[in-house]
């Protein structure tokens, strides 16, 4: 498979990055390289095979319902890059 | 008073017990090392002198006061800038992160703390640990102390010439591919992947959380098992660290196994390994034989599909770590959002806002990472791509486990090359990616793998030997590889810097 | 009209746990904005997950009570998706394996429909977003106290046909949650949060045509719930009516309501199409139940209102209105209502006394039963003189609004203020023949036929009772006044 340039616009979307028309070039290309590597994976015949998505398989860890403290709000707030006296501050949502 | 920037922590805290050195002289002696070596080296991102030596001062009151002090203590450690520090900057080697300041330590942190360290330095690494040059580092490249033409290896660059060039005896990496190893090998140092879920990742920036795990960097086995002893252990802020005893890993240390049984990995001499790191790890072959250690060859025959399946599993859980950096609660936004063209008016500003930060914020690996994750994820690929990834992960760990029946550790080169001039990859990712192909599977697995100094190329540059052991069996791999180290002295080689 | 209305709902409901389903910080609703955060729920670089087990445990308790099977092996999942309210760009949930699928919701009956039961197509755990308000000066406002509460997000097949049935499925998901101890279930606070899917089935030319399906959100009470889905009913057939689109003309619609308005209106698209890229949470373990803890778990379920309302029915009595009114206010009322009934052994007597007194008499003091001054014993003690005929049915209101007023019990009411109830017959056979004296025109309207005799006899039963300061038996003045009247008569 190969991905278009459209398409890379629509991952970058998805994810969230504004892309210059040369980074579009340039990861269009590199993208499609990298898709050609990865696909060697489809040589493998793997459909009794149970996928391992954990670094270690181990089962039902829980923590105790206990209350610990909050953090001040000034601490909660202070690495915001837009905030007010009280809350986070983002260009407005409008429903 | 002997240069203690020529030392290791055991070394160090044995004189500082016996009166010989004080914690401050210790401090005092890297930090001024640092501070005439950094401008070249471009180790450390952040550091406060005052406050190390503060702490150093503190330990050798306590120490005068008769208190009891903690296994490291007056010991500086040296910090990958991917764990977070209570206050202090952790930019993960990012613009993203520029003015971060976390509101709490690393449990890492918090145990070294405890021990007593003394913090001397956030070091450089790759972005967001993402990278095997520290190239992609947005505070520029980290240089290797043999050739400082050459980049140290990544992502843990920064940590690993730390140790390598002296600016600290011992420091702490992070490892999602490699990123210990591989710049341990480059940089002739050892570097330790432990198993998964043997350190726990509470407060490590995530880059690919089934795969990251923080380990130590020191210049011989004996540091590497004490840092291990302090970092390692169930955390309960940390689901997957697992809750299995923690042995002592130095008091066991120069006890050989009780069974010493090498499995060299056939797939790891093949096409793309230098010769003179092949020659190496065939010798190292030949000193384990010598110490009546069983050799055999053994095969991991899914290994030449660890680096497609590493590279869909980690880039798909880099995408989605690394979406809160989007410049709401913390870390860079973009001044200037507006739309540039047509398409991006029906874009609306909060989520141009997200975009332009984001662009701006991150390097072009991290991008390209992120990109690819979140295609490897998207509707319609999922299956094919990230699902079959994780299905052949399985096939991978399942070698491991086939491999292990027979043989204690498995031995191979770290890297397929030495050291390579900075700016040679950088334009080629898939180039860059190879560089990690001995070590990646590990990761996949869960299994811990070391690098210890086997061997120097002939233009001067360290080679490493790559020793892998199964999960939480980390005991066994340092033994074996103690036995390889005292029968040689390539872990005791400095670089010459002036 | 002749249509079916499709609806299927989607309930979310705020656990109720000492702290957030991840991390330690409180779950206090209400606090000023930003100050119940911790760096796991601000979704800080580094920060990690661990599964809170009373969060677990309530949800698989509310699975079990609803009829659901529980899985032997669930797991966590990310969705992705952006949004300022989400700190890491990411809700844990849980996509392909959740913990519990099926069961159901009964609709209890009411007297214009009720009585089916509303299939669950799945539960499943996931974490609250945080709260995203319109600020001044072209900014939002981000608050994060409520990022991280324990979500349960209930998903129901389309069973419900009428917005009635689907406001009583709500309402007895809400009962059933509360008797459970699992949420307060407070749709103001937003502890309980419905979105409601709707389309309309119509007959069209011998077969039947599907409206495309809305989804609506923003419901923020009963009220709304009742009013969206009966607007959207008739704004879809209207729609149909104009531009005849089905279902496999248009996508899913998601519309929001607008409670002054009284309208649903179209919501914002997103500009990408949905895709949530799920997969499993890797800083979170797969969790096994086997059947020890699901027994447990069973232990732990009380009566649940559908089998209280059974019992209230065939053990007592009841008729099915009054065993629903006294179950559905909550356990604190059916619980009184047991005590009465036991200590009385009156069924009918307690229902009515805490129906027609007790809480009318809370309601319009805005006490809750709990706080109410009257105990289950205190009303029992009352319901007991009654039956014993020390106190007729007016007197025992008095007592009871003086129990209230005073907070004295029983006996103490009494003493102070003379009750006590004549039962004497020479008593109140004078008095009657008192009435009767003092009252000619009276017989001679009896006698001539002028009013009706019922109306007569009600007459001289009051004067009875005046002069007997309201404490002749009322039964018996009747007999009485009978017998006497029949005996002047004839």
């Amino acid at each position: 498979m190969s991905l278009s340039r459209d398409e890379v616009t629509q991952v970058a979307l998805l994810a969230r990055l504004r892309l210059e028309p040369e980074e579009l070039e340039t990861f269009t290309g590199q993208l499609n390289q990298i898709v050609e590597f990865v696909a060697q994976l489809q040589e493998l015949d793997t459909h009794d095979i149970v996928p391992l998505a954990h670094g270690v398989e181990v089962r039902n860890v829980f923590r105790e319902d206990l209350r610990g403290p909050s953090l001040p709000r000034e601490a909660a707030l202070a690495n915001a890059p837009k905030r007010n006296s009280e809350s986070f501050l983002v260009p407005a949502v409008l429903e | 008073m002997i240069d203690p920037t020529r030392s290791t922590a055991v070394h160090l805290l044995a004189q500082m017990s016996s009166g010989e050195v004080s914690a401050e002289e210790i401090t005092r002696a890297y930090v001024d090392r640092a501070e005439r070596l950094n401008p070249t080296l471009n180790v450390f991102l952040h550091r406060d002198v005052q406050k190390a030596l503060d702490q150093a001062k503190a330990v050798d009151a306590r120490r005068a006061a008769g208190d009891s002090l903690g296994p490291l203590a007056g010991i500086p450690v040296a910090i990958k800038d991917v764990l977070c520090t209570l206050g202090e900057p952790t930019t993960c080697g990012s613009r993203m992160l520029k003015s971060f300041r976390p509101p709490y330590d690393a449990t890492v942190i918090s145990k070294l703390r405890a021990a007593d360290a003394v913090i001397v330095g956030k070091t450089n690494m790759d972005e967001f640990a993402m990278g095997s040059s520290t190239e992609n580092s947005a505070y520029g490249p980290t240089r290797n102390p043999w050739d400082t033409t050459r980049i140290p290896g990544g992502s843990s660059g920064g940590s690993a010439v730390a140790v390598a060039a002296d600016l600290a005896p011992i420091s702490l990496g992070s490892d999602t591919g490699g990123s210990i190893r591989q710049p341990a090998a480059l940089c002739g140092i050892v570097g330790l992947k432990p198993s998964y879920g043997r350190v726990s990742r509470y407060g490590l920036i995530a880059f690919a959380s089934s795969l990251d795990q923080v380990g130590p960097f020191s210049h011989d086995l004996a540091d590497t098992a004490l840092l291990l002893g302090v970092i390692a252990g169930r955390d309960p802020m940390d689901s997957t660290s697992v809750d299995t005893p923690v042995p002592d890993y130095l008091g066991t240390l120069d006890t050989p196994p009780p069974s010493l049984r090498v499995g060299i990995v056939r797939e790891y001499f093949g096409e793309g390994l230098d010769p003179e790191i092949e020659a190496a790890v065939r010798e190292a072959v030949r000193v384990y034989e010598a110490a009546g250690a069983t050799v055999r060859e053994v095969s991991l025959p899914h290994s030449k599909y660890g680096g497609p399946a590493y590279y869909l599993v980690a880039p798909a859980e880099c995408s989605s770590n690394l979406s809160r950096y989007d410049g709401t609660i913390f870390g860079h936004r973009a001044e200037d959002f507006s739309a540039r063209t047509p398409e991006e008016e029906s874009i609306p500003p909060l989520i141009r806002m997200m975009m332009a930060s984001r662009a701006e914020g991150f390097g072009p690996e991290v991008k390209r990472r992120i990109m690819l994750g979140t295609f490897a994820l998207s509707a319609g690929y999922a299956d094919q791509y990230y699902n079959q990834a994780l299905k052949v992960r399985r096939l991978i760990r399942n070698d491991f486990d086939n491999a292990f029946k027979d043989v204690d550790v498995l031995i191979g080169p770290t890297t397929p090359t030495a050291a390579f001039k900075l700016g040679e990859k950088t334009s080629d990712p898939l180039a860059m990616y190879l560089s990690d192909i001995y070590t990646i599977t590990t990761n996949l697995a869960g299994i811990p793998g070391l690098s210890i100094p086997c061997g120097m190329t002939k233009s001067g540059l360290p080679i490493g030997l790559q020793l892998m052991a199964p999960a939480f069996a980390e005991e066994t791999l340092l033994r074996t590889a103690r036995v390889f180290e005292k029968a040689t002295d390539w872990h005791s080689r400095r670089p010459g810097l002036s | 009209m002749d249509y079916t209305i499709i609806i299927g709902l989607e309930v979310h409901v705020q656990l109720l746990t000492e702290s957030k389903m991840f991390s330690a910080c409180g779950t206090d609703f209400g606090l000023p904005p930003n100050t119940q955060t911790d760096p796991v729920s601000l979704g800080m670089p580094g920060t990690l997950p661990v599964m809170n087990r009373k969060a677990f445990d309530l949800a698989l308790k509310t699975a079990v009570a609803l009829g659901a099977e529980i899985a032997a092996f669930t797991k966590w999942d990310r969705k992705n998706y952006y949004y300022p309210d989400l700190p890491k760009n990411y809700q844990i949930s849980q996509y392909d394996l959740p913990f519990s699928r099926g069961g159901s919701i009964p609709i209890p009956v009411r007297k214009d429909g009720g009585g089916s039961r509303v299939r669950l197509t799945r539960v499943h755990l996931e974490e609250d977003t945080g709260k995203l308000t319109h600020g001044t000066g072209g900014f939002s406002e981000v608050d994060l106290n409520r990022a991280g509460i324990p979500l349960l997000e209930i998903v129901t097949e389309p069973d419900i046909r009428t917005v009635a049935d689907a406001k009583g499925c709500l309402e007895e998901l809400r009962l059933t949650l509360r008797y459970l101890g699992v949420s307060d279930c407070e749709m103001q606070e937003g502890s309980l949060r419905c979105d409601a899917n709707i389309n309309l089935h119509i007959p069209h030319e011998g077969r039947t045509v599907a409206t495309p399906i809305v989804e609506i959100k923003n419901l923020n009470s009963f009220r709304s719930v009742e009013r969206a889905l009966q607007y959207e009913a008739e704004r879809q057939y209207e729609k149909w009516k104009r531009d005849g689109l089905t279902i496999h003309d248009a996508h899913k619609e998601t519309r929001g309501w607008n409670d002054p308005e009284g309208v649903t209106k179209p919501q914002r698209q997103k500009e990408t199409a949905a895709d949530y890229r799920y997969f499993p949470e890797p800083d979170l373990v797969p969790v096994e139940v086997d059947e020890p803890w699901i027994a447990r778990i069973r232990a732990t379920i009380g009566e649940l209102p559908t089998e209280r309302r059974q019992r209230f029915e065939s053990d007592f009595g009841l008729s099915a209105y009054d065993a629903n009114v006294l179950v559905e206010q909550g356990e604190e009322v059916a619980d009184y209502f047991d005590a009465v009934v036991k200590a009385t052994g009156e069924a009918k007597l307690a229902s009515n006394w805490i129906q027609q007194d007790v809480l009318r008499i809370a309601k319009e003091t805005k006490v809750s039963l709990a706080e109410f001054p009257v105990g289950a014993e205190g009303l029992a003690d009352l319901i007991n003189r009654v039956k014993r005929k020390e106190l007729n049915t007016n007197q025992g209101r008095e007592v009871l609004a003086k129990m209230i007023e005073t907070g004295e019990p029983v006996d103490a009411v009494i003493a102070a203020g003379g009750y006590g109830m004549v039962s004497d017959q020479g008593e109140i056979v004078a008095a009657i023949e008192a009435a009767i004296a003092a009252n000619p025109k009276a017989m001679d309207d009896l006698k001539g036929g002028k009013k009706k005799p019922e109306a007569v006899k009600g007459f001289l039963r009051g004067q009875v009772m005046k002069q007997t300061g309201g404490k002749a038996d009322p039964a018996l003045v009747s007999e009485l006044l009978d017998a006497k009247l029949a005996e002047l008569i004839g």
